[in-house]
């Protein structure tokens, strides 16, 4: 029964997102769909950093250089022309696997890429294995040193698409195909598609919170509470909190990556804006306003905040915005916006047992513990 | 590579990096008060210049750039005491994290205000296409400028955190805050202060940077992330070897520029940082006492 009542908000947001989208058919604004489904794919590099910093404890200013990476390298692998290669011996392989596929662009020419489907396993792997490799250093820095190693490794990122020829430079890439994920199935931003697209956005961001459930109410995520807690005492009881760390590390990146790569699809193209620091500082304030280790919290804000953004709504004042939100949930309501006022919005804080409540409350954000500076 | 061609590099090098040492010292001002990183420091030299320039219009140059390093001074006072003082308690991370936030507001207000143009002051002395010849090299009066304020900066501190009252007080309350506080200084007040402190060093370097690399509201956070580099590198709160580390990666900086594309020097400072957080994390410099003293 306990078991159950972890994914009621599940089942419930599945059918408030049926009864948004009736509402939106109904009423023949349909268009507000696209920012949704755009929302719900950052949405998911939040449920990913939300892991990493709420339960984990672990601040990374980097992300959306994993979304990036996501993004990159399926658009390149989907772009890429290797026609003038076809008769080499390895593209025929891959011909003959299936792996690659002819297809016409827009402009009517002939292209030989990657498919959709091992572009997206070839991005996955890759953004794994950067953030294994980066992870494995940095993850045993601490504070203001990991939150400094982090926003390099985003800096880098950015200079290097910025800064190579293949990737387009400051123009991104763009003429990326849609996904078919099974036949009849989809990613694709053109209008027919709206609904069904609004549908894979969204099963894609449940399934992740599924995981994520089952992740933070499993011995895992007890262990990563307990780091989050005191390290040295998790070291202690014989928790491996090197190894879980740089486990929820990966994760988190991975999670961006999936929605870096669904979300290049959909919108046909990707830029070196999806790289930018200010991206990464800007899902570290969703997850901050959300209550950071409060997976409904920080999911709620990721779809408020981003759809008003790409609606357009904060204007030139967007970024601005963002640091406004930094500075002021850290001043006056560090455990987040939710859990500011206690009993209105609870039933979206994590199920914990009543007598842990309390003190788990307290000591939940990695903001929240009472240390003197100097 | 000729000699006249490396001594130019060099040049160039140092210069930036003594700019780059500013900053450093500007974080490990703030850093060694409170603990934390002052991620809004890049936008300091920017805010500075920016005010000077637009100063610039009505008063004289040294007025302009005066009245510029007193008003980012009591920005950066104004910022302690609005932001960081009232959840001084809070934890070191909570307080960095507004430290960005504030970062942020910074730029996206100097955008509004002085929208994205690079903008710039005049030389202090000579125009753009004075130079005097050293060793075969040309370098610009504006660059002796910059080599010659930041030395200032750099004694000007040393006599003030040595020489002063106000100066070891500060110097007290960084090594020890409830001694500090036992002996009668008021460490609120130093905490403040080194924030004003920083924003006006930083606020005088970049005026003097402003004739040579021009001033854009977003050079900020790259000036910062390299700053940083520095100030890791010479070891966090040593600000003496925060000079040799912003020196190393001025040079460093110049020498890539001159052999592989420019694209690549934004990098070299990052790669260096992450190179350093990883192996070396106390920096290069760091002296035994203090490595003791650190860890007590």
């Amino acid at each position: 029964m306990m078991r159950l009542r972890r994914y009621w908000p599940v089942a419930a947001g599945a059918l408030a997102l049926i009864a948004l989208q009736a509402a939106l058919s109904l009423t023949g604004a349909t268009y507000y769909m696209t920012q949704i489904t755009m929302s719900a794919y950052y949405a998911l590099v939040v449920i990913g950093l939300c892991l990493l910093m709420g339960y984990a404890g672990q601040a990374s200013l980097g992300h959306a250089g994993f979304f990036a990476i996501g993004g990159y390298t399926v658009a390149y692998m989907t772009t890429v022309n290797l026609l003038a290669y076809r008769d080499t011996g390895l593209v025929r392989a891959l011909h003959s696997l299936g792996l690659v596929v002819q297809w016409r662009n827009l402009y009517g020419a002939e292209v030989l890429s990657f498919s959709p489907w091992p572009a997206f396993i070839a991005a996955l792997v890759l953004t794994g294995l950067i953030a294994f490799l980066i992870g494995m250093p940095v993850i045993r820095l601490k504070g203001h040193y990991l939150a400094m190693a982090t926003l390099g490794f985003g800096l880098i990122v950015y200079r290097v698409v910025l800064g190579t020829r293949s990737l387009g430079q400051a123009d991104g890439l763009s003429n990326v195909p849609p996904f078919p994920l099974i036949p009849g199935l989809e990613v694709n931003g053109r209008a027919p598609f709206r609904i069904q697209n609004y549908y894979i956005a969204w099963v894609m961001v449940l399934v992740a919170m599924v995981l994520a459930i089952n992740l933070v109410n499993s011995r895992v995520g007890r262990a990563l509470r307990s780091i989050h807690q005191s390290e040295e005492a998790a070291h202690s009881l014989g928790v491996n909190t090197y190894r879980y760390k740089l486990a929820v590390f990966v994760l988190s990146a991975l999670f961006a990556a999936v929605g870096g790569a669904l979300m290049t699809h959909y919108n046909g193209s990707i830029g070196p804006s999806e790289a930018t620091v200010m991206k990464s500082v800007r899902y570290v304030a969703i997850v901050a306003i959300g209550g950071m280790a409060n997976l409904w919290g920080a999911l709620l804000m990721a779809i408020l905040l981003n759809f008003l953004s790409l609606r357009g709504v904060f204007g030139t004042f967007d970024d601005a915005v963002f640091g406004a939100i930094l500075i002021l949930i850290m001043l006056f309501a560090p455990q987040g916006l939710l859990a500011w006022k206690k009993g209105t919005f609870y039933f979206f804080a994590r199920r914990l047992p009543d007598k842990a409540r309390e003190s788990e409350k307290s000591r939940m954000s990695p903001f929240s513990r009472g240390r003197p500076h100097g | 590579m000729n000699f006249p061609l490396i001594v130019q590099y060099g040049l160039s090098g140092i210069t930036v990096g003594s700019i780059y040492a500013i900053v450093a010292v500007g974080f490990n001002i703030i850093y060694s008060t409170t603990g934390i990183i002052n991620f809004a420091q890049g936008e300091f030299l920017i805010i500075g210049a920016m005010m000077a320039i637009s100063l610039y219009q009505v008063v004289p140059l040294w007025l302009a750039i005066a009245l510029a390093v007193i008003v980012t001074t009591i920005l950066g006072g104004l910022m302690e005491v609005v932001f960081i003082r009232p959840v001084r308690n809070a934890s070191v991370l909570r307080l960095i994290v507004i430290t960005i936030g504030l970062s942020i507001l910074i730029r996206e207000a100097m955008l509004h205000i002085w929208d994205e143009q690079p903008r710039y002051l005049p030389y202090f002395t000579g125009t753009e296409s004075s130079t005097i010849a050293v060793f075969g090299a040309y370098i610009s009066l504006q660059v002796l400028w910059v080599l010659g304020v930041s030395a200032v900066i750099v004694a000007g501190l040393t006599v003030f955190f040595r020489f002063t009252l106000l100066g070891r007080a500060m110097r007290a309350c960084a090594d020890d805050r409830m001694a500090a506080c036992l002996c009668g200084i008021n460490d609120r007040w130093m905490v403040t202060l080194s924030f004003m402190l920083s924003a006006g060093i930083g606020a005088l370097a970049g005026c003097v940077i402003s004739p040579v690399t021009l001033t854009q509201y977003d050079m900020g956070a790259p000036l910062a992330i390299k700053g940083f580099t520095v100030a890791i590198l010479g070891g966090l709160g040593n600000s003496m070897a925060a000079v040799v580390a912003g020196l190393l990666l001025g040079l460093l900086e110049a020498f890539v520029v001159s052999q592989f594309a420019a694209a690549y020097k934004e990098a070299v400072a990052i790669v260096v940082l992450l190179l350093v957080l990883v192996f070396r994390p106390t920096g290069l410099f760091v002296r035994r006492e203090i490595g003791a003293l650190r860890a007590a």
